[in-house]
């Protein structure tokens, strides 16, 4: 037996990958809650505009590339990040004010808003595969590892290699800090406030002198900014490509609604719940039972609960079980 | 039972505005939705001097396109006073309440604040302008502190609130004790503390009260008049709709009696009260 060992194999494979896409997902997942929260609808073009945002990213990224501007050993699409965000903030808006912001003036319905919100993803997918295609994009550069498997066997002699890779390191770093300038700004600005006022009760709002359009503005800016981040730190983890962002809209609606819709601290919690069984789902874990069983108890097959091909499966029954016995999620959501 | 199951499923089949979609709240967040339609913004005051500080002036109107629930029905507050609406269920007094703060549109009338035509703001406007509402129902923030429902009220300020803050908890001392409380979880006479509270934070030139002793006991009810009276003694006019029609209007200077949309009695408090037909139909003989 080799706790060591096992505790290095599966913090490699299992507990540093489900953290950066508990990341990923919680910063999707604080979207979709937000609108929800203030919007009143679930946002089903939210997969689609992390696509856009981070399709704008890949495209500064390569203009930057091709410029020879860089900041190695960071990725370049750090630098072109805030591009990113800039136009997918330009999308948004446009959208509200041709789509969503009718159907406001209607007082239609939520169900109404989120019929509305398929057809924008619709439309959304095809102008992101019209302009940069529908394959797969390279947009990384810089240092690839912070810590390479190989450096870290050098350096301490174990058997199993912990690879940390920047990507992970980065997404780990910007997730701390977008949350916590979120926190921030709706729980002690006015604006923020504001946003939760509006939230909480739209009439009461109105006798206060907040302006609806300004609030739903602002949500929209942040849901923007953190769409683009979201997307960008997932293409750069793994790759970028249009249809895994509308793929991804499942795991992070699961996030969304296991956390408790409408809650910014559900959404996280749910993130990391969604990434964390995920992984440890589908991964195999003959390795690190390997280490951990007796000899003679040591697995033959691969441990494997799940193939990967069947990932999105998991948050789906997750989801379905959250619904079935705590429907309000983890923490009580409908409310910011 | 075969049968009568087909007959219920038919009949949920049949209506396909049985609203059953918007049920489901992992798609919509019906919650806290807004349910007024307000006058737009954009809107323009004009100076419309003479007359009462805040009147709503042969008003016709009901909710969105639906049928009118106002019907040629005037209410108006001086400086200095106190205007109570009073009435049965269903009179219009809320409507009316909510048509004079461009909560929706009207079809007809007017309403002025001191010496302008404010019938075209929206209601973010009209608080700019220096009125307050206190609405019946939901009228605080539940998911929010007592303090910063406080601040919500001061929304439009961009000066000092501190000192505005302090003469509130001055006025309702229960509230200072309770600011870092979450406001959902006060009792209902706190919540009506909260709610006044709020409304007199942006310091309005008048304060319109819907009903501000629903639901709370008689000991509460009376030492929220008494808060009231403390607030329009320090100069604030204040045009009140009340259930309790005759402690309201034995402190109304001015009264009104609202039927059907309709201005059925007006007098001031003492002549309404004196007023055989009034106290027959409203005040329980």
């Amino acid at each position: 037996m080799d706790f060591l060992n096992a505790f290095i194999a599966l913090s490699n494979f299992v507990i540093i990958p489900a953290v950066a896409y508990g990341s990923q997902l919680a910063l999707g997942a604080l979207g979709v809650t937000l609108i929800y929260g203030i919007l009143r609808f679930s946002n089903f073009a939210h997969g689609d505009t992390m696509a856009f945002g981070a399709m704008v990213t890949v495209l500064v990224t390569w203009l930057f590339q091709a410029q020879g501007v860089s900041i190695a050993p960071l990725p370049t699409a750090l630098l072109a990040l805030p591009f990113g965000i800039l136009g997918c903030m330009a999308l948004v808006l446009l959208t509200d004010r041709a789509v969503y912001r009718f159907y406001r003036a209607q007082k239609a319905k939520p169900v109404i808003f989120v019929i509305v919100s398929l057809g924008v993803t619709f439309i959304l997918n095809g102008i992101v595969r019209f302009i940069i295609g529908p394959d797969d994009q390279r947009f990384l550069d810089g240092e690839r590892f912070i810590v390479s498997a190989r450096t870290f066997r050098e350096m301490t002699g174990l058997r199993e290699g912990l690879a940390f890779k920047t990507t992970q390191g980065i997404t780990i770093v910007t997730a701390v800090v977008v949350v916590i300038l979120l926190f921030w700004f709706l729980n002690r600005t006015r604006t923020g406030k504001s946003m939760r006022a509006y939230s909480d009760n739209e009439d009461l709002a109105l006798l206060s002198g907040i302006n609806p359009e300004r609030v739903v503005m602002v949500t929209w800016l942040i849901v923007a900014a953190l769409a683009t981040t979201a997307g960008v730190l997932y293409g750069l983890d793994k790759s970028f490509k249009p249809f895994t962002y509308f793929q991804l809209l499942l795991p992070i609606f699961a996030s969304a609604i296991v956390g408790g819709l409408g809650n910014p601290l559900g959404a996280i919690a749910g993130g990391f719940v969604i990434a964390f069984s995920e992984v440890t789902i589908t991964y195999a874990w003959k390795k690190v039972l390997g280490y951990v069983l007796p000899e003679n108890l040591a697995p033959d097959g691969l441990v494997q609960l799940l193939s990967t091909d069947y990932k999105f499966a998991v948050s789906f029954l997750i989801l379905l079980i959250v619904l079935l016995f705590k429907p309000t999620g983890l923490f009580k959501g409908k409310a910011v | 039972m075969r049968h009568e199951y087909f007959w219920k499923n038919e009949a949920m089949s049949s209506d396909p505005y049985s609203d059953r979609g918007n049920k489901d709240l992992s798609l919509g967040n019906p919650q806290g939705m807004g349910t007024a339609t307000p006058v737009t913004s954009g809107g323009r005051a004009s100076s419309a001097p003479g007359g009462p500080f805040l009147i709503g002036d042969k008003m016709t109107g009901g909710y969105g396109a639906g049928p009118d629930i106002l019907h040629d029905c005037t209410i108006a507050v001086d400086r200095g006073e106190i205007a109570v609406i009073v009435g049965p269920n269903g009179a219009g007094k809320s409507t009316g309440m909510k048509a004079v703060f461009g909560m929706l549109n009207l079809r007809g009338g007017h309403v002025r604040l001191d010496g302008e035509e404010i019938t075209a703001l929206s209601p973010q406007d009209r608080v700019a302008k220096g009125m307050g509402f206190v609405p019946q129902t939901s009228n605080i923030f539940t998911s929010m502190t007592v303090e910063e429902n406080l601040e919500m009220g001061a929304f439009i300020r961009t000066d000092d609130i501190r000192p505005t803050m302090e003469q509130i908890y001055d006025l309702f001392p229960i509230l200072r004790e309770k600011r870092r409380q979450s406001a959902g979880e006060l009792s209902g006479g706190q919540r009506q503390q909260v709610a006044v509270g709020r409304a007199l934070m942006t310091q309005p030139k008048v304060l319109m009260l819907d009903e501000p002793t629903a639901g709370v006991s008689p000991i509460v009810m009376d030492e929220l008049f008494d808060r009231i009276i403390e607030v329009a003694r320090t100069g604030i006019p204040i045009l009140m709709v009340e259930q309790n029609a005759r402690q309201a209007l034995e402190i109304a200077d001015k009264g009104y009696v609202l039927v059907q949309g309709r201005n059925a009695y007006s007098g001031t408090g003492k002549e309404l009260l004196a007023d055989p037909e009034v106290r027959k139909s409203f005040l329980g003989g």
